[in-house]
């Protein structure tokens, strides 16, 4: 049984770490901190290989000519784009990430996403991310959902595992905890806010609220699951305010890419801005920082 | 090593506070007839901010013939909208230079500047904007037959917990009723509502109709005791409110009290936990705890006592304790030199009858006033930190097992200003709320406050009430 959350109080309670005021050498570590925590992603039906190779350049050197821009920690892409992204990024650092089990409705047999779990896993990808069933969630179908997780983390093996809830179609925080709280029992070793192809993606109360769920699952069994947010996130003050959500209610231990990613695409070039502002004083034009 | 630690976040507006302040008594700055000056300092650095003048009888005397000529001349003959539009241009005036207000509230009084940002300065803007709006509608505040009428001239007495606002919700309705004004702003903390007289002068507000003067308890006296004045509105401690009570016994003086609390603040269960724990943050360790409704007794369903005690040790440790005007703190100085001990003593007595103290673990500054956010745990009715009002950081955790020991517990005070309920059960919520002997209670939130609504108190927490239409007729003869 999940504990119940109320809407008003948790949205006040969000409103108020989101007024945290970061500036000067918080806001150069947070950035920092930002940039390396992001699976920069492309999930379009116009992706090709030669979009996977510009991205997986600029995963690894985000901005060639500011120093101590970390590599991203990895590239979020579809299944059969895998391979491509796996030989672009050979021997560095940055993982490759997959979606899966239908992404990013979900509406398929068990069949079909296992094998398309199985297929992106043998293409070389390092973790995945699957949907829940929100259909068979927003019956009620609590246990149906449960076991399709547990089928797909005992597909993954090591490969590590992020668990989308699509937040914006559970429709109350109650459901998002409930939804939290079933994925981590599951053995998500991550969950995840959205797809990115709804109407609402991250926002900062459901972030809130899945931390408090994070947090009481390694309380209760000791061991520390992470946090992805995803979709929406496109400018340096919201990654700030999700790293501020992540420091007061899971402690800056949980600030490193093992524990916290954001999924984005176009937030990278902002907080690059913003990088170089801090660092000379001015902002510089879009065109001083490479496409993509 | 931190990897995302806050840099300093100050606040960059600077208040302009002049060296010296006189009294402000009809329409003018003047020097006290005494002679005598004392300093207001900011209890974060020691510093001593400005001097300003200490009110004596005379003063006080003086102040109380420029309300009443104001009155007579002015105030009670002027057009309803009119009166409106003078309380409208206050209202703006604060709004206006709200981060000013702001930052020289957090210096007079140390609380930090995201409250008197968020909460203190656009609320005191509220209520002259809430009751502006009344001025030329009374005879909606009224039952049938009744007439709405001033009362006359009004002592207004506030504390230095809320300086500006609670100014806000004494002078807002007494202007729109047609009275005029004797403010006295608390010892402490005299610089914003010197502030408000200096707007009101900018505003054009004939002379006399609003007068501040500063000063100590005596000044205070004086002026609840001057045979001219009509009503006395008084925000403090129970202690002096009796006193007052006393002295305008039978002097045919209007009263309204708002004193101390030691509000009841419920847990039950099946309360959406992390919340609470946001609820009961917010009800004991905002302002530093110096709020007369301060949710400062906090019953737990005992099923649920040793997880709200985990999640709450946590939680305070997230508290940023530290410099009131920096953006970022959340905890600030507390007011003074004197309730620092005052604090410090119960505590202390806490822990001598066997409660047990649990503290964020912080450094506290060099200088300056500061507690650490605190709470005790093992608390019983019968300690005297379950009685008497702390006024501080400093929560007392006492359980019960069924509704009716929470009702009995919650009651079982002299006092009765606020209290708080969590569950996730709306039933519930109304069906507790309905026996809580507390002039306000909240429900699954906490120290929510708007013009509209009335609070006032029950018992030892003082009579009367301020906000609303029912505030409104606190300063009506009918």
């Amino acid at each position: 049984m999940s504990v119940t959350v109320d809407a008003v109080m948790l949205e006040a309670r969000a409103g108020s770490l989101a007024k945290r005021s970061i500036k000067t050498t918080a806001k150069v570590a947070g950035i920092r901190l930002a940039i390396g925590c992001m699976d920069l992603t492309t999930l379009e039906g116009k992706d090709s290989h030669g979009r996977i190779r510009s991205l997986c350049a600029k995963a690894l050197h985000p901005a060639p000519h500011l120093p101590d821009v970390p590599s991203v920690a990895a590239v979020c892409v579809y299944p059969n784009l895998v391979p491509a992204a796996k030989e672009a990024l050979r021997g560095t650092s940055v993982k490759v990430a997959s979606v899966a089990t239908a992404f990013p409705s979900g509406q398929s047999s068990m069949e079909v996403k296992l094998a398309d779990t199985a297929a992106a896993i043998a293409a070389g990808a390092d973790e995945i991310d699957m949907v829940i069933d929100r259909g068979a969630f927003l019956s009620g179908y609590y246990r149906a959902v449960y076991d399709e997780i547990v089928a797909i983390k005992a597909a993954c093996g090591p490969v590590h595992l992020k668990v989308i809830l699509e937040t914006g179609e559970l429709g109350s925080y109650d459901a998002v905890r409930r939804a939290s709280d079933l994925a981590l029992e599951a053995g998500a070793d991550f969950i995840k806010t959205s797809t990115g192809k709804v109407g609402t993606n991250a926002t900062f109360p459901v972030a809130v609220t899945m931390c408090e769920a994070i947090r009481d699952y390694a309380r209760r069994t000791g061991r520390r699951a992470g946090l992805k947010v995803a979709g929406g996130v496109r400018n340096t003050k919201q990654a700030m305010t999700y790293l501020v959500i992540i420091k007061e209610t899971l402690g800056e231990s949980w600030l490193t890419p093992d524990l916290f990613r954001i999924g984005a695409s176009s937030l990278l070039d902002d907080l690059l801005m913003q990088y170089e502002k801090q660092l000379t004083g001015h902002y510089a034009g879009r065109d001083y920082f490479p496409m993509d | 090593m931190a990897i995302f630690e806050y840099a300093p976040a100050p606040e960059t507006v600077k208040a302009p506070i002049r060296e010296q302040y006189g009294l402000f008594i009809d329409g003018k700055w003047t020097a006290p007839r005494g002679g005598q000056y004392f300093e207001t300092v900011n209890p974060a650095t020691e510093e001593t901010l400005a001097r300003v003048a200490h009110a004596g009888d005379e003063d006080v005397d003086r102040a109380v013939r420029a309300a009443r000529k104001a009155y007579d001349k002015y105030w009670r003959k002027m057009r309803p909208a009119d009166r409106a539009k003078y309380i409208y241009r206050i209202a703006r005036a604060i709004t206006e230079r709200s981060r000013e207000l702001a930052v020289l509230e957090t210096m007079d009084g140390g609380k930090p500047i995201k409250e008197s940002r968020d909460f203190d300065i656009p609320l005191s803007a509220a209520h002259f904007f809430y009751y502006a709006g009344w001025a030329d509608k009374l005879e909606w505040a009224m039952r049938a037959g009744e007439e709405p009428k001033p009362i006359g001239v009004a002592g207004q007495i506030v504390p230095w917990n809320f300086p500006l606002l609670m100014a806000a919700w004494k002078v807002a309705p007494a202007l729109a009723c047609g009275n005029t004004i004797v403010l006295k702003p608390a010892e402490t903390t005299p610089l914003t509502a010197l502030a408000l007289a200096q707007i009101a002068a900018e505003a054009g507000l004939p002379p006399g109709v609003l007068n501040v003067i500063t000063g100590d308890g005596a000044t205070g006296a004086a002026l609840v005791g001057h045979p001219d004045v009509d009503k006395i509105a008084f925000t403090g401690s129970t202690e002096v409110g009796k006193a007052i009570a006393r002295s305008t016994a039978g002097s045919g003086k209007r009263l309204t009290l708002e004193l101390g609390g030691k509000a009841a603040h419920i847990v039950f269960a099946d309360a959406p936990m992390d919340q609470a724990i946001e609820g009961i943050v917010n009800g004991i360790y905002f302002n530093q705890g110096h709020v007369c409704c301060a949710g400062s007794r906090l019953l737990v369903e005992e099923s649920v006592h040793e997880q709200i005690v985990v999640r709450l040790t946590d939680r305070i440790q997230t508290l940023r304790l530290g410099d009131p005007l920096d953006k970022n703190t959340d905890v600030g100085a507390i007011n003074s030199k004197m309730q620092l001990d005052k604090i410090k003593e119960l505590v202390g007595t806490g822990i001598d009858e066997g409660a047990v103290l649990v503290q964020q673990s912080c450094e506290l500054p060099e200088r300056g006033f500061f507690f650490p956010a605190s709470f005790f745990t093992n608390v019983q009715q019968s300690h005297r930190i379950a009685r008497e009002e702390i006024f501080g950081p400093v929560l007392s955790i006492l359980t019960f097992r069924t509704p009716e020991e929470a009702v009995e517990k919650a009651n079982n005070t002299p006092y009765g200003l606020s209290a708080g309920i969590w569950t996730d059960k709306g039933s519930k919520n109304m069906y507790i709320a309905q026996y809580l002997r507390a002039g306000v209670v909240w429900c699954n939130t906490f120290n929510q406050f708007d013009p509209s609504s009335p609070f006032g108190g029950f018992r030892e927490s003082g009579f009367g009430r301020e906000g609303g239409v029912h505030g409104l007729r606190e300063y009506l003869a009918h």
